[in-house]
């Protein structure tokens, strides 16, 4: 069950990473981080993913949304860093908001090959198994990439040697510009699941206590050894597929119905949780705003910190392919 | 010393180092009844957890390996055969080999990716070399030994690295016998093997094509013409050394695979003596492939397109 303190942890992960994604749209906007794939309004899925890990389970964020990562422990200063091309980023300024990896936390990365992240997280659910540790991964994947081969293949390995895995699908209704009626056969993704013979649910992904509880669940059933499920989280993209510099109205591209993404906006999982919060007497405003005060000086001094880091020298980028 | 075939050194090598160390394991497709007879009796031996038989999934079976390495075991992933290896591409040139780099070095991937290049009348999909394909790419180890001692003492060295290694048999070494000690022994990866020492030309090959190049050298012995030959043994990181220095002592360099020409083994090769030994050069490099079309089933045709010893030794004439 989640106590208090989990639901306010909850409020201030999804604020923290909102406050993450439109601070890098503004950063990107003023040229100093390239384009973003923003994960604004999507919030609620990391973080009820993340609140139903053990710290030292894993986790594989989806490639939208580069501060997933903050909800499985990942310091902002690191991650920003990062976003800046240093050295005292989390990948060293390596890999950037594209690739975010954070292995200390059990965060094994963002795949930027779609799909390419499902076959390696259920190899690292299979690695648990045989070693018999007890933990879990979750996966993300986004509508896009189910339609992956890799989608299929992992799906199948992990049903038939039953590994503590649980796939994740954040269906936001587009890849890039194509809908989700153009690409997938079935209404409800999680209907693919019946082809493994593993349990699938379809969810409100806006509703972070829904995704928690349907999580939590699919995660224990891993746990106890009785194999993977399929959860689709549906929600919507609050902007265009790119954002920041270059975002999709610059590049006039023009495939989303007048006005769909400002009333995905309506549906804003932080304002949802923050009423349920002060309904409940969880949480009085003063605390609230507290709490938003606090999330935006965080992200504040991580901007501050990563640009006053060092930069790499140029034939840094020789190191690190070998090790010895 | 006792001698045992190619195919008898790799199935050592495998159960050694399963007995040796219980992260590793193997996986791939019909792995429990060993097809060519490399893993033959280790399922018996370990079982099904450790001698793991995968569905057809090459691609996301690589990536199984992959993210079983990151998750503490030490895979070894088999492909049945060379062609398969490019449906896991992307999991090998853009996950596996860049993944380290990628992440900062936070982690890294012990895991080896092996496979056979096979032929005989199999024809355009079940005849190919991977090893060019995976060269070009980065952060991949890649081994291709040419008898039996190499063969096992790499296969250890390629399991017990932490990085990605891809080990290639060939088909048509599995029977070469070779003397084998019955005790543990590595051979460190990056170091080149002088096969045969010779004073007239350079002879560099991998695989299959060391063996065309012993019988050739063989041959040209009874006409006087005294053939070294430099087996890397690794393919990257290669012994740049080791094959400069034999030219150096030559003046004349063959380079020797069974694949296809282009963009390839040979091309690196003679591009870095072109480079960095140029001035010991008395003849044009030679290099000697395949032709450049897919492998055809009729023998006849075959015969004409892969590597053979006449194309060997009509290299070696050609820079004398
Ligand atoms: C394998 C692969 N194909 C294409 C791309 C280019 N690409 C980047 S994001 C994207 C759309 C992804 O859609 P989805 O999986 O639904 O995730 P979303 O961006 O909507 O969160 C595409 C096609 C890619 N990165 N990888
Ligand atoms: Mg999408």
């Amino acid at each position: 069950m989640l106590s208090n303190d989990d639901l306010k942890w909850m409020y201030r992960m999804m604020l923290l990473m909102r406050e993450s994604e439109e601070k890098a749209i503004m950063l990107s906007k003023k040229g100093e981080l390239p384009t973003l794939l923003s994960g604004s309004g999507e919030e609620a899925i990391p973080v009820g993913i993340c609140a139903s890990l053990h710290p030292d389970d894993y986790f594989q964020p989806h490639h939208r949304g580069m501060s997933d990562g903050l909800a499985k422990g990942l310091d902002p200063k690191l991650l920003f860093a990062e976003c800046y091309g240093k050295p005292a980023g989390i990948c060293k300024g390596k890999g950037g908001n594209m690739h975010i990896a954070d292995f200390q936390h059990g965060n094994i990365g963002i795949y930027a090959i779609l799909g390419a992240g499902l076959p390696i997280s259920t190899g690292v659910a299979l690695a648990q198994k045989m070693q018999k540790t007890n933990r879990v991964i979750v996966a993300m994947i986004g509508d896009g990439g189910s339609s992956e081969g890799t989608f299929h293949e992992s799906l199948n390995m992990a049903a038939i040697w039953k590994l503590p895995i649980v796939y994740v699908v954040q269906n936001n209704q587009y890849a890039m510009t194509t809908s989700v009626s153009d690409a997938i056969s079935v209404k409800d993704i999680s209907d693919r699941a019946k082809s493994y013979g593993i349990p699938g649910a379809t969810i409100d992904g806006t509703d972070v206590l829904a995704v928690y509880e349907t999580v939590y669940e699919a995660v224990e059933r891993a746990r106890r050894g009785d194999g993977p499920s399929l959860v689709e989280c549906k929600t919507m993209r609050w902007y265009g597929h790119h954002s920041g510099a270059g975002d999709d109205e610059q590049m006039g591209w023009r495939y989303r119905p007048e006005g769909e993404a400002e009333k995905a906006r309506e549906n804003d999982p932080i304002t949802k949780l923050e009423k349920y919060l002060l309904d409940k007497q969880i949480l009085t405003e003063k605390e609230a705003e507290d709490i938003k005060q606090s999330v935006k000086k965080e992200i504040e001094d991580a901007v501050t910190f990563a640009k006053s880091c060092p930069d790499p020298k140029p034939e840094d980028a020789l190191k690190g392919l070998f090790t010895e | 010393m006792r001698e045992i075939m190619f195919v008898q050194a790799i199935n050592e090598a495998l159960r050694e180092e399963l007995k040796r160390d219980e992260k590793v394991f193997i996986m791939g497709e019909d792995i429990h009844t060993g097809v060519f007879g490399q893993t033959r009796g280790l399922f018996e031996e370990f079982g099904g957890e450790r001698v793991r038989n995968t569905p057809l999934a090459e691609l996301s079976f690589t990536g199984v390996g992959i993210g079983a390495a990151m998750g503490g075991m030490r895979p070894i992933v088999e492909y049945m055969f060379s062609d398969l290896v490019l449906l896991a591409l992307d999991q090998l040139a853009n996950q596996a080999g860049k993944l380290r780099y990628i992440f900062g070095e936070q982690i890294n991937f012990p895991v080896t990716f092996r496979t056979m290049n096979i032929g005989g009348g199999a024809a355009g999909q079940h005849s190919d070399s991977a090893v060019s394909y995976l060269m070009h790419s980065m952060g991949l180890k890649i081994i291709m030994p040419s008898t039996p001692y190499d063969a096992k003492g790499l296969l250890k060295s390629a399991i017990r690295d932490d990085n990605p290694v891809v080990y290639f048999d060939e088909a048509k070494l599995m029977m070469r016998k070779g003397e084998v000690p019955e005790e543990d022994y590595t051979i460190p990866i990056g170091k080149g093997d002088i096969k045969r020492e010779g004073k007239d030309v350079t002879v560099v090959a991998v695989g299959f094509a060391e063996l065309l190049a012993e019988s050739a050298a063989e041959k040209l012995a009874k006409e006087n013409i005294s053939v070294e030959i430099v087996d890397p043994r690794t393919i990257v990181p290669l012994d740049e050394e080791i094959i400069l220095n034999s030219v150096k002592k030559t003046g004349r360099l063959v380079v020797c695979i069974d694949e296809q020409p282009v963009s390839s083994f040979t091309s690196e090769v003679a591009a870095i003596v072109a480079d960095k030994g140029f001035e010991f050069l008395k003849a044009p490099i030679k290099r000697v492939a395949r032709e450049n079309v897919p492998v055809p089933h009729s023998a006849i045709m075959e015969n004409y397109v892969v590597l053979n010893e006449d194309k060997v030794i009509k290299a070696i004439r050609d820079v004398l």
